[in-house]
Protein backbone atom coordinates (compact mmCIF):
# COMPACT_ATOMS: atom_id res chain seq x y z
CA UNK A 1 0.00 0.00 0.00
CA UNK A 2 0.95 3.29 -0.76
CA UNK A 3 1.48 5.94 1.58
CA UNK A 4 3.13 9.14 1.51
CA UNK A 5 6.43 10.16 3.71
CA UNK A 6 4.66 13.28 5.20
CA UNK A 7 0.91 11.49 6.39
CA UNK A 8 0.48 12.50 9.81
CA UNK A 9 -0.63 9.66 12.36
CA UNK A 10 -4.05 9.03 13.15
CA UNK A 11 -5.36 10.34 9.72
CA UNK A 12 -7.95 8.62 7.71
CA UNK A 13 -5.87 6.10 6.38
CA UNK A 14 -4.44 5.22 9.56
CA UNK A 15 -8.17 4.24 10.50
CA UNK A 16 -8.15 2.59 7.59
CA UNK A 17 -5.18 0.37 8.76
CA UNK A 18 -6.64 -0.24 11.96
CA UNK A 19 -9.88 -1.59 10.67
CA UNK A 20 -7.99 -4.32 8.60
CA UNK A 21 -6.00 -5.27 11.84
CA UNK A 22 -9.45 -5.84 13.73
CA UNK A 23 -10.48 -7.64 10.61
CA UNK A 24 -7.56 -9.64 10.60
CA UNK A 25 -8.20 -10.16 14.07
CA UNK A 26 -11.67 -11.35 13.65
CA UNK A 27 -10.55 -13.78 10.76
CA UNK A 28 -7.67 -14.82 10.93
CA UNK A 29 -8.01 -17.66 13.68
CA UNK A 30 -10.22 -19.59 11.75
CA UNK A 31 -7.17 -20.28 9.48
CA UNK A 32 -4.27 -20.37 11.46
CA UNK A 33 -5.58 -23.01 14.66
CA UNK A 34 -5.42 -22.64 17.60
CA UNK A 35 -3.27 -20.06 19.95
CA UNK A 36 -1.05 -20.18 22.75
CA UNK A 37 -2.86 -19.43 26.05
CA UNK A 38 -0.30 -16.70 26.28
CA UNK A 39 -0.27 -15.42 23.19
CA UNK A 40 -0.86 -11.62 22.87
CA UNK A 41 -2.40 -9.32 20.63
CA UNK A 42 -1.54 -8.89 17.31
CA UNK A 43 1.62 -6.31 16.72
CA UNK A 44 2.31 -6.79 20.26
CA UNK A 45 6.43 -6.59 20.72
CA UNK A 46 8.10 -8.72 20.31
CA UNK A 47 6.14 -11.72 18.06
CA UNK A 48 7.15 -15.33 18.61
CA UNK A 49 7.39 -17.94 16.16
CA UNK A 50 7.77 -21.56 18.40
CA UNK A 51 8.58 -24.74 16.73
CA UNK A 52 9.93 -27.92 17.79
CA UNK A 53 12.37 -30.92 16.66
CA UNK A 54 13.02 -34.08 18.42
CA UNK A 55 15.83 -32.80 20.30
CA UNK A 56 14.74 -29.45 21.15
CA UNK A 57 12.16 -26.22 21.22
CA UNK A 58 13.21 -23.85 19.27
CA UNK A 59 12.13 -20.12 20.20
CA UNK A 60 12.17 -17.21 17.21
CA UNK A 61 11.61 -13.79 18.55
CA UNK A 62 11.46 -10.71 16.38
CA UNK A 63 13.04 -7.99 18.14
CA UNK A 64 14.93 -5.68 16.04
CA UNK A 65 16.65 -3.03 17.39
CA UNK A 66 17.77 -4.61 21.10
CA UNK A 67 20.44 -4.04 22.78
CA UNK A 68 20.74 -8.42 23.76
CA UNK A 69 22.82 -6.97 27.02
CA UNK A 70 19.52 -5.60 28.00
CA UNK A 71 17.81 -8.72 27.31
CA UNK A 72 16.82 -10.98 30.52
CA UNK A 73 15.93 -14.10 29.86
CA UNK A 74 15.22 -16.62 31.86
CA UNK A 75 13.28 -20.23 32.22
CA UNK A 76 11.20 -21.60 35.24
CA UNK A 77 8.64 -24.38 35.54
CA UNK A 78 8.46 -24.64 31.77
CA UNK A 79 7.69 -21.12 30.74
CA UNK A 80 10.80 -18.93 29.24
CA UNK A 81 10.65 -15.20 29.94
CA UNK A 82 11.46 -12.67 27.58
CA UNK A 83 12.35 -9.44 29.30
CA UNK A 84 13.77 -6.13 28.03
CA UNK A 85 13.54 -2.99 26.63
CA UNK A 86 13.94 -1.14 23.20
CA UNK A 87 14.52 2.71 22.84
CA UNK A 88 14.32 4.30 19.77
CA UNK A 89 15.47 7.19 18.99
CA UNK A 90 13.83 10.93 17.80
CA UNK A 91 16.34 11.64 14.92
CA UNK A 92 14.95 15.34 15.47
CA UNK A 93 14.16 17.56 18.13
CA UNK A 94 9.92 17.68 17.89
CA UNK A 95 9.64 21.30 18.19
CA UNK A 96 12.24 22.04 14.94
CA UNK A 97 11.47 19.58 12.92
CA UNK A 98 8.38 17.09 12.45
CA UNK A 99 6.85 13.69 12.99
CA UNK A 100 4.98 11.81 10.73
CA UNK A 101 4.76 8.02 11.83
CA UNK A 102 5.71 6.56 15.11
CA UNK A 103 4.49 2.63 14.67
CA UNK A 104 7.80 0.72 15.88
CA UNK A 105 7.41 -0.07 19.50
CA UNK A 106 9.20 1.58 22.09
CA UNK A 107 9.45 1.06 25.74
CA UNK A 108 10.13 -2.27 28.00
CA UNK A 109 8.39 -5.77 27.17
CA UNK A 110 8.22 -8.82 28.54
CA UNK A 111 6.57 -12.09 26.41
CA UNK A 112 5.94 -15.50 28.21
CA UNK A 113 6.62 -18.38 26.31
CA UNK A 114 5.45 -22.20 27.17
CA UNK A 115 7.91 -24.54 26.16
CA UNK A 116 6.01 -27.26 27.87
CA UNK A 117 8.12 -29.76 26.81
CA UNK A 118 10.34 -31.42 29.65
CA UNK A 119 13.54 -28.93 29.08
CA UNK A 120 16.81 -28.95 30.56
CA UNK A 121 17.03 -26.35 32.22
CA UNK A 122 20.81 -26.33 32.14
CA UNK A 123 20.80 -26.65 28.22
CA UNK A 124 19.09 -22.93 26.96
CA UNK A 125 20.97 -21.54 23.62
CA UNK A 126 20.43 -17.93 22.93
CA UNK A 127 21.27 -15.95 19.79
CA UNK A 128 20.60 -12.40 18.48
CA UNK A 129 21.05 -12.16 14.55
CA UNK A 130 19.34 -9.56 12.41
CA UNK A 131 16.91 -8.34 15.08
CA UNK A 132 16.21 -11.77 15.59
CA UNK A 133 16.50 -13.68 18.83
CA UNK A 134 16.31 -17.64 19.26
CA UNK A 135 16.48 -19.66 21.60
CA UNK A 136 16.95 -23.36 21.00
CA UNK A 137 16.29 -25.55 24.56
CA UNK A 138 17.14 -28.86 24.98
CA UNK A 139 14.88 -31.68 26.05
CA UNK A 140 16.06 -33.43 28.49
CA UNK A 141 17.27 -37.12 27.61
CA UNK A 142 14.39 -39.22 28.90
CA UNK A 143 11.60 -37.44 26.42
CA UNK A 144 13.90 -37.73 23.72
CA UNK A 145 11.72 -40.05 21.30
CA UNK A 146 13.51 -43.56 21.13
CA UNK A 147 13.30 -45.62 18.44
CA UNK A 148 12.10 -48.94 19.62
CA UNK A 149 13.34 -52.10 17.68
CA UNK A 150 10.99 -54.65 16.46
CA UNK A 151 12.81 -58.20 16.77
CA UNK B 1 15.17 -28.73 2.97
CA UNK B 2 18.11 -26.49 3.35
CA UNK B 3 18.50 -25.54 7.26
CA UNK B 4 17.92 -21.48 6.04
CA UNK B 5 14.36 -23.08 6.09
CA UNK B 6 12.55 -20.40 6.94
CA UNK B 7 10.13 -20.78 10.02
CA UNK B 8 7.37 -18.98 8.22
CA UNK B 9 7.26 -20.09 4.60
CA UNK B 10 4.37 -19.37 2.71
CA UNK B 11 4.25 -20.89 -0.90
CA UNK B 12 2.90 -18.68 -3.20
CA UNK B 13 -0.05 -20.33 -4.85
CA UNK B 14 0.50 -22.73 -7.96
CA UNK B 15 -1.47 -19.97 -10.57
CA UNK B 16 1.64 -17.69 -9.88
CA UNK B 17 -0.55 -15.00 -7.51
CA UNK B 18 2.19 -12.65 -5.78
CA UNK B 19 2.99 -13.47 -2.29
CA UNK B 20 1.61 -12.11 0.72
CA UNK B 21 3.73 -9.68 2.33
CA UNK B 22 4.12 -7.91 6.04
CA UNK B 23 3.46 -4.13 6.35
CA UNK B 24 6.89 -3.26 8.39
CA UNK B 25 5.83 -0.85 10.74
CA UNK B 26 7.81 2.59 10.13
CA UNK B 27 9.21 6.35 11.87
CA UNK B 28 9.48 8.71 9.65
CA UNK B 29 10.96 12.21 11.07
CA UNK B 30 11.59 15.52 8.95
CA UNK B 31 14.00 18.41 9.26
CA UNK B 32 15.33 21.02 7.47
CA UNK B 33 17.77 19.03 5.85
CA UNK B 34 15.54 15.80 4.86
CA UNK B 35 13.48 12.61 6.10
CA UNK B 36 14.71 10.10 7.76
CA UNK B 37 12.62 6.47 7.34
CA UNK B 38 13.31 3.87 10.19
CA UNK B 39 11.68 0.52 9.86
CA UNK B 40 11.72 -2.50 11.63
CA UNK B 41 12.78 -5.53 9.71
CA UNK B 42 13.89 -8.71 11.49
CA UNK B 43 15.29 -11.39 10.08
CA UNK B 44 16.33 -9.87 7.38
CA UNK B 45 20.29 -9.51 6.04
CA UNK B 46 22.09 -6.68 3.84
CA UNK B 47 21.99 -9.23 1.05
CA UNK B 48 18.32 -9.94 1.47
CA UNK B 49 17.57 -6.17 1.71
CA UNK B 50 15.90 -3.92 -1.90
CA UNK B 51 15.60 -0.36 -1.18
CA UNK B 52 14.81 1.12 -4.46
CA UNK B 53 13.38 4.64 -6.07
CA UNK B 54 11.37 4.29 -8.93
CA UNK B 55 10.07 7.78 -9.98
CA UNK B 56 8.63 8.96 -7.22
CA UNK B 57 8.15 5.43 -5.64
CA UNK B 58 10.75 4.43 -2.68
CA UNK B 59 9.88 0.74 -1.94
CA UNK B 60 11.63 -0.99 0.98
CA UNK B 61 11.46 -4.70 0.43
CA UNK B 62 13.20 -7.39 2.43
CA UNK B 63 12.93 -11.43 2.77
CA UNK B 64 13.44 -12.76 6.58
CA UNK B 65 15.56 -15.95 6.64
CA UNK B 66 16.09 -17.84 10.26
CA UNK B 67 18.45 -20.63 10.41
CA UNK B 68 15.62 -22.89 11.60
CA UNK B 69 16.67 -27.02 11.61
CA UNK B 70 15.00 -28.86 8.77
CA UNK B 71 13.29 -31.39 10.68
CA UNK B 72 10.93 -28.25 12.59
CA UNK B 73 7.59 -28.67 13.61
CA UNK B 74 6.42 -25.68 13.84
CA UNK B 75 4.04 -25.18 17.30
CA UNK B 76 2.76 -21.93 16.89
CA UNK B 77 3.45 -18.34 14.70
CA UNK B 78 3.12 -14.83 14.66
CA UNK B 79 5.17 -13.96 11.93
CA UNK B 80 3.71 -16.35 8.66
CA UNK B 81 5.30 -13.90 6.17
CA UNK B 82 8.66 -13.91 5.74
CA UNK B 83 8.65 -10.89 3.16
CA UNK B 84 7.98 -7.22 4.08
CA UNK B 85 7.22 -4.56 1.82
CA UNK B 86 6.22 -1.24 1.96
CA UNK B 87 5.99 1.80 -0.82
CA UNK B 88 5.98 5.58 -0.42
CA UNK B 89 5.66 8.32 -2.67
CA UNK B 90 8.46 11.00 -2.67
CA UNK B 91 7.49 14.38 -3.04
CA UNK B 92 10.42 17.02 -5.35
CA UNK B 93 11.66 18.40 -2.97
CA UNK B 94 13.76 15.14 -1.97
CA UNK B 95 17.19 14.09 -3.43
CA UNK B 96 16.69 10.58 -4.69
CA UNK B 97 20.08 10.57 -5.86
CA UNK B 98 21.42 10.62 -2.17
CA UNK B 99 19.53 8.20 -0.06
CA UNK B 100 21.38 6.43 2.58
CA UNK B 101 20.81 3.64 4.10
CA UNK B 102 21.60 1.65 6.99
CA UNK B 103 20.82 -1.71 8.68
CA UNK B 104 21.59 -2.92 11.64
CA UNK B 105 20.21 -5.60 14.12
CA UNK B 106 16.63 -5.98 11.49
CA UNK B 107 16.52 -2.11 11.58
CA UNK B 108 16.45 -0.32 8.22
CA UNK B 109 17.35 3.76 8.39
CA UNK B 110 17.07 5.67 5.57
CA UNK B 111 18.04 9.14 5.17
CA UNK B 112 16.54 10.93 2.53
CA UNK B 113 18.02 14.44 1.54
CA UNK B 114 16.22 17.30 0.35
CA UNK B 115 17.78 19.41 -2.63
CA UNK B 116 19.81 22.10 -1.87
CA UNK B 117 17.50 24.47 -3.84
CA UNK B 118 14.76 22.93 -1.32
CA UNK B 119 16.35 23.51 1.81
CA UNK B 120 14.37 26.98 3.82
CA UNK B 121 16.58 30.12 3.53
CA UNK B 122 15.60 32.13 6.31
CA UNK B 123 14.57 35.68 4.82
CA UNK B 124 16.19 38.59 6.08
CA UNK B 125 14.07 41.36 7.08
CA UNK B 126 14.75 44.79 6.31
CA UNK B 127 14.46 47.54 8.85
CA UNK B 128 14.36 51.13 7.60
Amino acid sequence: MFGTLTTFPGGLFNDFDRLQRELDRLFVDSVSGPASIRAVARGSFPAVNVGVTPEAVEVYAFMPGVDPKSLDLSMQDGLLTLAGERTTEAPVDEAKGSVYQKERFSGPFKRVVSLSEDIDPDKIEARYENGVLHVRALKKAAVKPKQIEIK
Amino acid sequence: MSDKQSLSTQKAGASGEPMATLRPPVDIFEDEAGITVIADLPGVSKEALNVKVDGDALTIEGDASIAAPADIEVRYSEVRTPRYRRSFTLSRELDAEKIEAHLRDGVLKLRIPKSDAARPKRIEIQTA
